[in-house]
C-alpha cells in the first residue's frame, strides 16, 4: 500500500491568496494512498523542508507530492531534500499550483477545485513512480577542437593550459583563420597578425596540443564523456618530419598563377604553397588540381628542388581515429562574395572587392604591400565608397539579420583608407550604424570627425561602369533628398556574414541542432550560449553567429571553461530519465520485434542492435537497445514503438495513462 | 448549455510549452481555468493512444502544444510529433473522432501571453461545440474498452 506524503505551500501569499489551501489539503488527505497532508506558509524554507524531511522519516512514506510552483524552479531542492531523509529522490513530484493556477486564475471555487485536480493527478502518477538511480559514466580528459580561427586557437590554449589533451583540426593547410588575414583589427587599429601569430605558435608548440592541419573531421560516434571521432587528414604529398620549411620548392614551383585564397583572389601562389608566410605549420601542400605532375604526370620540380627530400607524391589521405570526451566547434564564417548582388555589378567589376579583398589591399602583407590600389589597373583610388549592410538585414536575399560586425570595419576600413591616402575622399553608405560594445561608438565617431570620412543614409539602388568609374545611385534619405549618381573609383561591399561551406554537413555528422542560416545553435540563447543541445558539444567564435574577435575570444574562453568543467570530473553523473527496452525471460527475451523503427526516429543514434544468442554462438533474436550514455530521454521512440516496448523512465506509460485517468475522474 | 465548463487537458513539452506557461503565470495573466496541465519532457513522446484515453475519460477537449519548428530541445521530437498529427488526424476523421475539439499548436518559452490565448481560445471553442458525449457513449455501449 502507497504512503504517499502531500506538502501543500502557500508561498506566502502567492498560493493561498486565489486557493484555498486548507481545503485542498483536507479533500487530498481523503484519497486512497494519501498518508499524510500539510499546508505551510513557505515549503521552500528550512522548517517547510524539514516537514518533508521528518514526515519521510516518521510516517514511513513511500512518495511525495509537493504542491507549489513551477517544478522547473524547485524540483531539485525537494528531490534532495527526500535524499537526504533517505528516499529516492525520484519518488518526489511537484504539483505546479503557483505558475498554472494560482497566479493565472482568479480567486474562487474552480480554482481551488483545479488546484485539487493538479495535486490528485500528482498524487496518482507519483504511485507509478519508480525509484531509480542517477547513470554514471566514465570522462575521456582529451577535447577536440574543429577549427583553427581565433576562437579555436583561445579555447585550445585554455583548456590545453588546464592540463588537458587538446586535438586541433583546421581544414586549410595552416592555422589562424580570417583574423590572419585582417590588417588592423577596431577598435584600437592594432595589427591583427602581431597579435595573433604568438597565439598561433604557442599552438604548435603547446605540449598538450595535438595538430592535424589540411584535416577535416569525418564521423562521430559515441556520447558526453566518451566520443570517438573520425579525422581524414589529406594528402599534403610531403613527409613533414623531413621537411624544415625552407621554401625552396614555393619558389621553384613552375605554377605561379594560381589566386591565392589567402589574398581573397587578389595575389598568386604556386601550386605547392605555404598560405601565407607566418603560417603555421610553415610547411607547404600541393594543390593537386593545380599541380602539373598531378595533372599531366610530369614535371617533378619540388622533388628536385627539396634539399631533404621531402615530396611524396603518392602519399595517400590518412584517416586518423582519436577518442575524446568533449568537442568545441569554432568552425567560423565567410562572407558572401560580390557575385551575390547582381545590383552591384555580380562580380564583374574588378574594382568593386568585399571586405576581405580590402583587408588584404590594406594589410603590410598582401599583395600590394599595404597600398591600396585598384585591382582593375593598379591606380591609387582618389573617391572611394564603402556600402554596408550589403546584403545583411535584408530578407529579400535571404539574409535578415545584421551581421553585426560590418558596422565597425566599414569604419575601420574608411579610417584605414584616409590614413594611407590622405587626399582621397571616403564615403561611406548606411542603413543605420550600430556600433554597441567598448570603445566602439566612439571609434565611428572618430573615424566622423577627425579622418572626415563621409556617412550618408542610404540604401545604394545600383552600381555601374563609365569610363573606369564607378557610378553609385544613392539618396540621402536624412536631406530627403531625390536619388542622385556619384562617381567612385573603388567600391567595397561590406558583404553579410554567413555560415562556414560545410556547416551543415559537419552540424549532421555530429548531430548538433543549427538554425535557418545554417549556424549552429546553442541550448538556450541566453542561459546556455556556448552549449549545443548535445551534450559534450561546445560552441565558440563565429559559426554560432557571426561576431568580432573580442566576443568569439571570450566565448572560446567560456567554451574551454565548459570542457574543463566536464574534465574536472573522472565520472558523469546523469539524471536516469531515459528510455529502455523491456526484457523478459525465454522464449520471447523481449516483445521488442526488432523493426527498428525506433532506430530511423532517434535524434541521438542512441538505439544500438543487440542480438541474443545461444550458447554456441546462433543469434536467436535481435532486440533494440538503448545506449544509455547517448539516450537525452526524449520519449520519441515511445509514441512511435509498435509493440509498446519501450518505456521512459519518469513517463512511462503508466504514469502518463495514470495522470490523465486521475486527472478526469473524480476518485 | 450556457453553463457548461468543458474539460480541456493539455499534454505540453518540458522545454517550451510547460516554461511558456510558467511565464504566463510570472506575468499574472489569467485565462480559463478549464485547462489542466500534463507534462511530457517532448512533444514527441505524446502518444495519440494518450489523446484517445483523454476523450475516453470526459475530455471535452485537448491541447497539444511543445517547441517551434526547430527550437525542439532535442532538435527533432516536435517534428515526429506534427507528422504524427498529420497522420492522426486524418484517420480519427475517418473514425469520426472529432478532431475540432483538439488544437495541435507552438508556444516557446517566451510566449506567456501566446499560451493564455491559445487556452481561451480553445477553451471557447470547446465551450460552442458542446459536452463531448458522442465518444463517451461509445465507451458506454462496451464499443470502447471501459476503465
Amino acid at each position: 500500500m502507497a504512503r504517499i506524503g502531500v506538502f501543500i505551500c502557500h508561498c506566502g501569499e502567492n498560493i493561498s491568496a486565489t486557493v484555498h489551501v486548507v481545503k485542498v489539503a483536507e479533500e487530498i488527505g481523503k484519497l486512497k494512498g494519501v498518508a499524510h497532508s500539510v499546508e505551510y506558509k513557505y515549503m521552500c524554507s528550512d522548517p517547510g523542508q524539514s516537514l518533508v524531511i521528518d514526515a519521510i522519516k516518521e510516517k514511513k512514506l513511500t512518495g511525495v507530492v509537493v504542491a507549489a510552483c513551477s517544478p522547473r524552479m524547485h524540483e531539485p531542492t525537494f528531490r534532495k531534500a527526500c535524499e537526504n531523509a533517505g528516499l529516492n529522490p525520484f519518488l518526489c513530484e511537484m504539483a505546479n499550483l503557483r505558475e498554472h493556477c494560482s497566479w493565472v486564475h482568479e480567486k474562487n471555487e474552480t480554482t481551488t477545485e483545479k488546484a485539487i485536480d493538479i495535486v490528485r493527478t500528482l498524487v496518482a502518477k507519483v504511485q507509478q513512480n519508480a525509484a531509480l538511480q542517477p547513470i554514471k559514466v566514465p570522462v575521456t580528459k582529451k577535447a577536440l577542437v574543429i577549427g583553427g580561427g581565433v576562437a579555436g586557437i583561445q579555447t585550445a590554449l585554455d583548456i590545453a593550459n588546464c592540463g588537458h589533451k587538446v586535438i586541433m583540426v583546421e581544414r586549410s593547410p595552416s592555422i589562424g583563420g580570417h583574423m590572419s588575414q585582417l590588417s588592423e583589427t577596431f577598435p584600437t587599429l592594432d595589427c591583427s597578425q602581431c597579435i595573433l601569430t604568438p597565439r598561433m605558435v604557442e599552438v604548435a608548440q603547446h605540449p598538450n596540443i595535438t595538430l592535424y592541419t589540411y584535416a577535416e573531421v569525418e564521423g562521430l560516434e559515441g556520447f558526453i564523456g566518451n566520443f570517438k571521432v573520425k579525422i581524414r587528414k589529406k594528402s599534403k604529398s610531403l613527409d613533414e618530419k623531413l621537411c624544415t620549411g625552407c621554401g625552396l620548392c614555393t619558389t621553384k614551383c613552375p605554377q605561379k598563377k594560381i589566386p591565392s585564397e589567402f589574398e581573397q583572389g587578389l595575389g598568386f601562389r604556386t601550386a605547392i604553397y605555404v598560405p601565407f608566410p607566418q603560417a603555421v605549420p610553415n610547411k607547404p601542400v600541393i594543390d593537386k588540381e593545380n599541380c602539373t605532375y598531378y595533372q599531366k604526370g610530369k614535371c617533378k620540380v619540388c622533388e628536385k628542388v627539396c634539399p631533404t627530400k621531402a615530396i611524396r607524391y603518392d602519399q595517400p589521405d590518412e584517416i586518423i581515429e582519436e577518442e575524446i570526451g568533449a568537442i568545441v566547434l569554432a568552425t567560423g564564417f565567410e562572407i558572401k562574395r560580390t557575385d551575390f548582388f547582381p545590383e552591384y555589378g555580380q562580380g564583374r567589376y574588378k574594382d568593386v572587392i568585399d571586405g576581405l579583398q580590402f583587408e588584404r589591399l590594406a594589410s603590410a602583407s598582401g599583395p600590394t604591400k599595404g597600398v591600396i590600389r585598384r585591382p582593375s589597373d593598379n591606380e591609387i583610388p582618389k573617391r572611394i565608397a564603402f556600402i554596408a549592410c550589403a546584403g545583411s538585414r535584408d530578407p529579400a536575399k535571404g539574409i535578415e539579420y545584421c551581421s553585426k560586425i560590418c558596422c565597425m570595419y566599414t569604419a575601420k576600413h574608411a579610417m584605414l583608407y584616409k590614413h594611407k591616402v590622405h587626399e582621397g575622399d571616403a564615403y561611406v553608405f548606411y542603413m543605420d550604424i550600430r556600433a554597441g560594445g567598448k570603445m566602439y561608438d566612439e571609434f565611428v565617431r572618430r573615424a566622423i570627425e577627425e579622418d572626415n570620412v563621409h556617412y550618408v543614409r542610404s540604401r545604394v539602388s545600383t552600381i555601374y561602369e563609365r569610363g573606369g568609374k564607378y557610378i553609385l545611385k544613392v539618396a540621402d534619405t536624412l536631406m530627403g533628398a531625390q536619388p542622385q549618381e556619384m562617381e567612385f573609383d573603388m567600391v567595397v561591399l561590406a558583404t553579410a556574414g554567413v555560415s562556414s561551406p560545410g556547416a551543415e554537413e559537419l552540424a549532421q555528422t555530429l548531430h548538433v541542432s543549427y538554425d535557418q542560416h545554417k549556424f549552429f545553435a546553442e541550448a538556450h540563447p541566453k542561459l546556455k550560449p556556448v552549449e549545443t543541445n548535445t551534450a559534450g558539444i561546445f560552441l565558440a567564435g563565429a559559426c554560432q553567429t557571426t561576431r568580432d574577435i573580442p566576443d568569439s575570444v571570450s566565448m572560446a574562453s567560456g567554451a574551454a571553461v565548459k570542457v574543463a568543467a566536464l574534465f574536472s570530473q573522472n565520472e558523469l553523473t546523469r539524471d536516469p530519465l531515459i528510455a529502455h527496452v523491456n526484457r523478459m525471460g525465454p522464449p520471447m527475451y523481449s516483445t521488442c520485434v526488432g523493426c527498428f523503427m525506433c532506430q530511423s526516429v532517434c535524434p541521438y543514434q542512441a538505439i544500438e542492435r543487440e542480438e541474443i544468442k545461444t550458447r554456441d554462438g546462433k543469434v536467436i533474436k535481435t532486440l533494440a537497445k538503448i545506449n544509455e550514455g547517448l539516450c537525452q530521454g526524449c520519449g520519441t521512440c515511445i509514441a512511435l514503438c509498435r509493440s509498446k516496448s519501450i518505456d521512459l523512465y519518469g513517463y512511462t506509460n503508466q504514469q502518463v495513462y495514470t495522470e490523465v485517468t486521475a486527472l478526469l475522474n473524480e476518485l | 448549455m450556457s453553463d457548461f465548463e468543458p474539460k480541456i487537458v493539455a499534454f505540453v513539452c518540458n522545454w517550451c510549452t510547460y516554461a511558456g506557461a510558467d511565464l504566463t503565470g510570472t506575468s499574472r495573466i489569467k485565462y480559463a481555468p478549464n485547462v489542466k496541465i500534463i507534462r511530457f519532457p517532448c512533444t514527441g513522446r505524446i502518444d495519440f493512444m494518450l489523446l484517445m484515453k483523454a476523450f475516453q475519460n470526459g475530455a471535452d477537449g485537448i491541447i497539444v502544444s511543445g517547441c517551434h519548428p526547430n527550437d525542439c530541445h532535442y532538435s527533432t521530437g516536435n517534428f515526429h510529433a506534427r507528422r504524427r498529427w498529420m497522420t492522426f488526424r486524418e484517420l480519427m476523421d475517418y473514425m469520426g473522432v472529432d478532431t475540432e475539439r483538439i488544437t495541435f499548436s507552438w508556444v516557446s518559452a517566451a510566449e506567456g501571453a501566446r499560451w493564455a490565448e491559445i487556452v481561451n481560445t480553445t477553451t471557447e471553442k470547446v465551450r460552442k461545440l458542446g459536452p463531448y458525449t458522442n465518444y463517451q457513449n461509445l465507451v458506454k455501449l462496451g464499443i470502447e474498452e471501459e476503465l
